[in-house]
């Protein structure tokens, strides 16, 4: 080992390589790694914003299921409710139609019934006239006893 | 090794590979001599050191905030190493600016000049010699040294370059007058018959810091280049089991090397990280 002027070159060397980084190799190299190490955190914050959002949404999604299942179920009570109360009227209609029917046959009936009766009587009349005219041809005088018939027409009654 | 009918000997192999290409064209006469420049270390260091910033400019320049790609994570990861550490031990982000990027050129390029240890220690050295004797030169004479932190220039110049950045640290944050104060009143307080004693304790602790920041990378990739030289040796006695060791301890020495190449590049860079954040500290 001996020393000579090598060491004041290497010296000189050993300070223009360092000049020489700090010049222009440190600066990019540090810039490229702290601008990156920004992105990587910014795509961090964005990936857990969306991971947040979504979870958000899940929810609000849910909650809208919900609701939406809600409301269906109250759309269907509402409707069963107003078909019951159709039907309900229907049926009261129909019980009256058939009440008014029944009314309608009723009378007509009885009317016919009435009139039958008045045709009787007078059939009967006629016969009892008639019975009484064979037998009492000559004596009775249709004219001169109509009063008495009338009497006895409405005493059948 | 150069197996040649009048091989060298063993010593000479080792001198020869530890014999640095530097302007007087032989080995150096004096401990000291500032006349003589190490040219395999600068050459090998510089080539490196561009190759380090090419790298990393490469980087630089295509870095962007989007997907990397994978040479792009790779040199991330060490600039977000550095920064990390350097965050740890320097509270100053103004200082940290030319600290971490001076860190990260230094672990990178320290990390590459100690791989140069990994190279078959006769491949560099043995094509020099070729081109050297091409050249017309003697080819016993075609020294070359490839791992330039396996020269104590080399990392004594770095750990010095290091003690430069903690004076200027020193001065720009306590101002001269205060960086003056704590040279004499740190560690032990302040009273006139402490102050040489104190001055005395900082030179020490500057001196020691230097001396075994620059040294310690040395020594571990010298012992490493050497015992790779040795290793060389036993291959080259040409029998089976020099032969068979040589495989052995060549494969178990690099595989152990890898862990001694990225350790020592992690401490020196780390080292100097935590000096200069001691001289943002008052004691």
């Amino acid at each position: 080992m001996n020393l000579n002027a090598t060491l004041i070159a290497q010296l000189v060397v050993f300070f223009i390589l360092g000049w020489f980084t700090m010049k222009y190799v440190w600066p990019p190299i540090v810039k490229a790694l702290d601008e990156r190490s920004a992105k990587i955190a910014e795509g961090l914050a964005a990936a857990d914003k969306a991971k947040a959002d979504l979870a958000l949404a899940e929810k609000k999604a849910v909650e809208e299921l919900r609701k939406a299942r809600e409301e269906a179920a109250q759309l269907r009570a509402a409707a069963d409710k107003q078909i019951a109360k159709l039907m309900e009227e229907a049926r009261a209609e129909a019980a009256r139609l058939i009440a008014q029917a029944r009314e309608a046959a009723e009378q007509e009936a009885r009317a016919a019934v009435e009139r039958i009766k008045d045709d009787l009587r007078e059939e009967v009349a006629r016969l009892a006239v008639a019975g009484a005219e064979r037998i009492l041809r000559r004596e009775i005088d249709a004219k001169a006893h109509a009063e008495l018939l009338a009497n006895l027409k409405q005493e059948l009654v | 090794m150069t197996a040649s009918a009048h091989g060298p000997t063993a010593s000479e192999y080792v001198v020869h590979h530890l014999t640095h290409l530097n302007t007087l064209g032989g080995p150096q006469k004096h401990i000291v001599d500032f006349s003589v420049l190490n040219l395999d270390t600068l050459f090998y260091s510089i080539v490196l050191g561009v190759l380090t910033v090419y790298l990393l400019y490469r980087a630089a320049k295509k870095a962007t905030s989007g997907v990397p790609t994978r040479f792009q994570a790779a040199v991330e990861i060490l600039v977000e190493m550095v920064a990390d550490q350097a965050k740890g031990v320097i509270h100053s982000a103004e200082s940290r600016k030319f600290v971490a990027p001076l860190g990260l050129t230094v672990f990178l390029w320290i990390l590459f000049m100690n791989t140069m240890d990994l190279l078959p220690v006769d491949l560099l050295p043995r094509i020099w010699e070729g081109v050297y004797a091409a050249m017309g030169g003697d080819p016993h004479h075609a020294y070359m040294r490839v791992v330039p932190t396996a020269d104590v220039n080399a990392t004594l110049g770095m750990s010095i370059g290091v003690l430069l950045i903690c004076l200027y640290y020193n001065v720009k944050i306590k101002g001269f007058g205060g960086w003056l104060h704590e040279l004499f009143t740190a560690p032990f307080g302040s009273h006139p018959v402490l102050y040489p004693i104190n001055f005395l304790m900082q030179i020490i602790e500057f001196l020691a810091k230097t001396l075994s920041h620059g040294l310690r990378l040395f020594g571990n990739m010298y012992a490493g280049e050497l015992i790779f030289i040795l290793i060389a040796l036993l291959g080259g006695t040409a029998t089976v089991l020099g032969f068979v060791g040589h495989v052995l301890a060549g494969t178990a020495w690099a595989i152990f090397h890898i862990l001694i190449i990225v350790l020592q590049a992690f401490i020196f860079m780390m080292l100097t990280l935590v000096y200069v954040g001691q001289a943002h500290e008052g004691h």
